[in-house]
């Protein structure tokens, strides 16, 4: 599936789409993580809590936890809230 | 060889390079020295935009940097570097708490706070305390962390570290970690709040070490229960690792071990200024020589230099007595915070004094705070100023 980066993650990605697969969001995380090493906890806590200031979409729909279920044809959006000062 | 001799004997009287290492709110700089520790050169921004709690040289190497970094959307890590800030490489497992069993809540670090590089003989060895209180250890030079000793888990202390409120207001911290150089078994750690705690068996065990600590007036604040004090840094004298000197909310102490009691020395401070502050230095060969960054702690507690005129205060007395130390700073309308771990010293003779404000300045003294003059000025929020010496 596809995933969009935001700025804050790219010095990870270096780019601001990539791929991933997983039949959840954890799962998929999992994979980001595998590429990407040290992703997943920016983004998630060490309780799998998605972070106070992240949001993670599906099809344009805010997933509220890992075990969201995924296919191949989803979207995944990663996003950094626009927060801050 | 007698060339050889003249030639060390006049190395040793100038000052050793420094490096003064500015951990801000907006990213990390470094400032080279000259010998004469007159002009600096500025290097930076590293991470600009991250949250820098904490940057420290690793003593026992002298080039690799440890940096206790977040940005204010994502979770925390430590960065590492081994060619002093050239390149960095973020830490493979950063400080993190245990997973919960399932249908408890867990905790999630929010930011690493404190790094104390372990004694000269545990090399690789460092300890980070972090925000919401937790203590952890690297073994590898920084690159994982793992929790350490009972502290994080331990219902006790979860008690007395109390919740998200019972702390300073960007998050209730674990720092001060002081390893013994004499024993690596042998650990002090402080909490905003939860008090000071000693442990003599690697961390296995603790016992409180709250004696003698006052606590804030007026409310019926039981002295006797850690969760009340609010120690803000502590500080283990390099030439006598049995003195430790305290700033705390409540007061400017020592204490003397094997004595358990804290004594506080701060009620010889000048009435009008008092002896609230954040940060507290010791000198490198003298444990009767401390200096202290006095903060207004009036009504309600407005956390800036009394009457706008800032100063340093130094006792070489072990505390009966204080001298103000402003010449150079400014005479007034300087409203200054200085947090507890943006003020340092190096151990040149005379020693330097390093301090960096929340207005972004960075000021130094060369004389051991008869002058002060600015190093730099427009920073981002200084969190901490630490100094190191280079070969």
């Amino acid at each position: 599936m596809k995933v969009l980066i935001p700025s804050a993650l790219r010095s990870y990605t270096e780019r601001g789409e990539t791929e991933a697969s997983g039949a959840t969001l954890g799962a998929a995380l999992a994979d980001l993580e595998h590429q990407y090493p040290g992703i997943r906890f920016r983004v998630v806590d060490e309780q799998d809590r998605i972070r106070r200031h992240i949001r993670i979409f599906v099809n344009g729909e805010q997933a509220r936890d890992l075990a969201q279920p995924l296919n191949g044809t989803d979207e995944v959006i990663i996003v950094q809230a626009l927060s801050g000062g | 060889m007698a060339r050889k001799a003249r030639k060390s004997a006049g190395r040793k009287q100038t000052s050793r390079r420094v490096l003064v290492l500015v951990a801000t709110r907006k990213g990390a700089w470094l400032y080279h020295g000259d010998g004469a520790r007159k002009s600096w050169r500025a290097d930076g921004p590293h991470f600009l935009g991250h949250t820098i709690s904490h940057l420290v040289l690793d003593p026992r190497d002298g080039r690799t940097l440890l940096a206790a970094a977040k940005t204010g959307h994502l979770g925390p890590t430590v960065f590492r570097s081994t060619d002093l800030g050239r390149t960095w490489k973020e830490a493979a497992q950063p400080p993190a708490f245990a997973k919960a069993p399932e249908g408890q809540t867990g905790r999630a670090v929010d930011h690493t706070f404190w790094l104390t590089p372990g004694r000269a003989a545990d090399r690789d060895v460092w300890y980070a305390g972090t925000s919401p209180q937790g203590l952890f250890r690297s073994r590898d030079g920084g690159v994982t962390w793992e929790p350490f000793s009972i502290i994080n888990d331990d219902p006790q202390f979860r008690e007395w570290m109390g919740t998200v409120q019972d702390g300073t207001p960007d998050g209730p911290k674990l720092h001060s970690i002081i390893v013994d150089p004499r024993d690596g078994r042998h650990f002090y750690i402080a909490m905003s709040g939860g008090g000071v705690h000693e442990s003599v068996d690697g961390g296995r065990t603790w016992k409180t070490l709250i004696q003698g600590l006052d606590v804030v007036e007026g409310f019926g604040f039981d002295a006797s229960k850690p969760t009340f004090h609010d120690p803000h840094c502590i500080r283990m004298c390099p030439s006598n690792p049995d003195r430790l000197y305290q700033q705390n909310h409540c007061g400017i102490y020592r204490l003397d071990r094997p004595s358990d009691t804290w004594t506080r020395i701060g009620r010889t401070m000048p009435k009008q200024v008092g002896d609230i502050g954040f940060p507290l230095v010791v000198h490198p060969r003298d444990a009767d020589t401390a200096w202290v960054f006095p903060m207004d702690g009036t009504q309600v507690w407005p956390r800036t230099s009394p009457d706008g005129k800032p100063a340093v205060y130094a006792t070489r007395n072990g505390g009966k007595s204080w001298q103000r130390l402003g010449a150079g700073l400014p005479a007034n309308q300087a409203w200054w915070t200085v947090k507890r771990q943006a003020m340092t010293a190096d151990a040149n003779d005379a020693v330097g004094l390093y301090f960096g404000t929340t207005s972004g300045e960075l000021w130094m003294s060369r004389d051991e705070g008869r002058r002060w003059s600015c190093i730099a000025r427009h920073l981002p929020e200084i969190y901490a100023v630490e100094t190191a010496e280079l070969a």
